[in-house]
Order: C-alpha cells, then sequence, then structure tokens
C-alpha cells in the first residue's frame, strides 16, 4: 500500500478511483502519564509520554484507513490528509483521511 | 502567605528550567537542521505535473511539548491585557521546528531526495482544549510525501 500527499503516485498511473477512506483514533489522557505531564508542565519541555501516545495513535489511524482501502481493492492512497479535533476534555480526536486508488 | 511562597518557587523553577531546556533545544534544532538542510522540503506539489521518481513513501513527525509554569503565568497575566504572546510563540516555533526535522530525518534514512506537499496540524492538550488558562501542551504532526 503506497501512502501520498500528492495526487497520484510518481512513476504511477492511476486507473481506478475508490473514493475517500478515513480512520480514526480517540485517545484519551492517563493518570501515569499525567503525573509526569503535570511535572513537565512546571518546568517546559518535551512530553515524552504523550509523543509516543500521539505516534501510537497516528498509526492506528493510519491503519484503519489502509485496512478500508484494502477491503476495497485499492492499492494507494493518495492525498492523505490528518486532522485533529477535541472530543471532550482530556480527549482527542485524530483523523486520518484519503482518497483510495489503483495504480499501476 | 505560604501559597505565595509556593507560587514564587514554582515560578523561579519554572523560568530558569524553562529558559535552559528552551535554549537547549533550540541549539539541538538548530544544529539538526544545518545536518539536513540539503534535503528540499516543499509545501507544494499536489497540484503540479507528478514528479519523476521511482518510489513515494508518507512520512510524517510528532511531538507534544508543553509550557513551563512561568509561561502559563505570563500568559494568564497577558489575558488581562491581550496583545503578543512571545512566550508562546517560541513554544509553537520549536514544536513545528521538531516535528519537521523528525520527518526530514526519517526520510533521510529512507533515501529521499526530496520531500512534497508538507503539511502541518498542531492541536492542544489541556488549558486551550477547555477554554480555560492553564499548562498548555501543543501537539504538532507534519507529514508529507518523500520520494526518491
Amino acid at each position: 500500500m503506497i501512502l501520498t500527499t500528492l495526487e497520484g503516485v510518481p512513476g504511477k498511473e492511476v486507473i481506478e478511483h475508490y473514493g475517500i477512506v478515513q480512520g480514526s483514533t480517540v485517545r484519551a489522557k492517563n493518570v501515569g502519564r499525567d503525573i509526569a505531564a503535570g511535572f513537565k508542565n512546571i518546568v517546559g519541555g518535551e512530553l515524552r509520554g504523550y509523543t509516543d501516545l500521539l505516534n501510537e495513535a497516528r498509526q492506528e489511524a493510519l491503519d484503519r484507513m489502509v485496512l478500508q482501502a484494502k477491503q476495497l481493492g485499492a492499492n494507494a492512497i493518495v492525498n492523505v490528509r490528518f486532522a485533529t479535533s477535541s472530543v471532550a476534555q482530556g480527549a482527542a480526536e485524530l483523523f486520518a483521511y484519503g482518497t483510495a486508488v489503483r495504480v499501476r | 502567605m505560604d501559597e505565595i511562597i509556593v507560587i514564587l518557587v514554582l515560578l523561579g523553577i519554572g523560568y530558569v528550567f524553562g529558559v535552559l531546556a528552551e535554549k537547549r533545544h533550540y541549539k539541538d534544532i538548530k544544529k539538526r537542521e544545518r545536518e539536513t538542510v540539503f534535503l528540499p522540503v516543499a509545501s507544494f506539489g499536489a497540484k503540479q505535473p507528478l514528479p519523476d521518481a521511482r518510489d513515494a513513501m508518507l512520512f510524517s513527525g510528532a511531538v507534544v511539548i508543553s509550557s513551563d509554569y512561568f509561561k502559563t503565568f505570563v500568559m494568564t497575566l497577558r489575558n488581562l491585557i491581550g496583545g503578543r504572546v512571545i512566550a508562546y510563540e517560541s513554544l509553537l516555533d520549536r514544536g513545528r521546528r521538531e516535528a519537521l526535522l523528525r520527518v526530514k530525518e526519517q526520510a533521510i534514512q529512507w533515501g529521499a531526495r526530496e520531500i512534497l506537499n508538507v503539511r502541518y496540524e498542531t492541536s492542544t492538550i489541556g488549558g486551550g482544549a477547555s477554554g480555560r488558562t492553564g499548562p498548555v501542551s501543543i501537539e504538532v504532526i507534519a507529514y508529507g510525501t518523500g520520494i526518491r
């Protein structure tokens, strides 16, 4: 499965469109990470626990999108975009979407 | 009285460690930016003719970065009078540059010769999301298509 943020796949030709595919995850803060984050809120800097969480969430959202594209019979997703929104206090949604296509 | 002392101590700790961490981070960012400057990065590419390349791959880099106690305090004061918030500008700047560096470093390992159509996505955890002032963490995702 080839993912790009372009409108096609370089060196290949789009032969079929399957429409939009998407995957999303909603993640909440966790207490263990929050204690570390609470301390970090005093001294500032990168919150590595949250960066890991964000990376996992991003991967999960991509995986779900890829799964959907595979079920449609696509072999690439073009014009991939990420979006985020906060659903509730302390919870955030990460959303990935793109257009599933077959390339040759 | 005790409470004021605690706040002052926290402000002191926040200021000293925050400034140190920021200086160290900027030094690190600048060093890595010099190391990765040879790789062209473009925020366009989707509406151009497709580049001539063998492979394309999506790369993304994420970072969550927190403000310190001092910056949060400055923000609380800023909310009273309004205006430019330099303390938070540097926070966002660090987050975005760090995220892009992570994209570039992954792409270089893969052997990319260019990164096209780079996009940023930013959101906040904590104070910003709830609409109140409080410690704010900023999460940034940068992503783009590497070609080789």
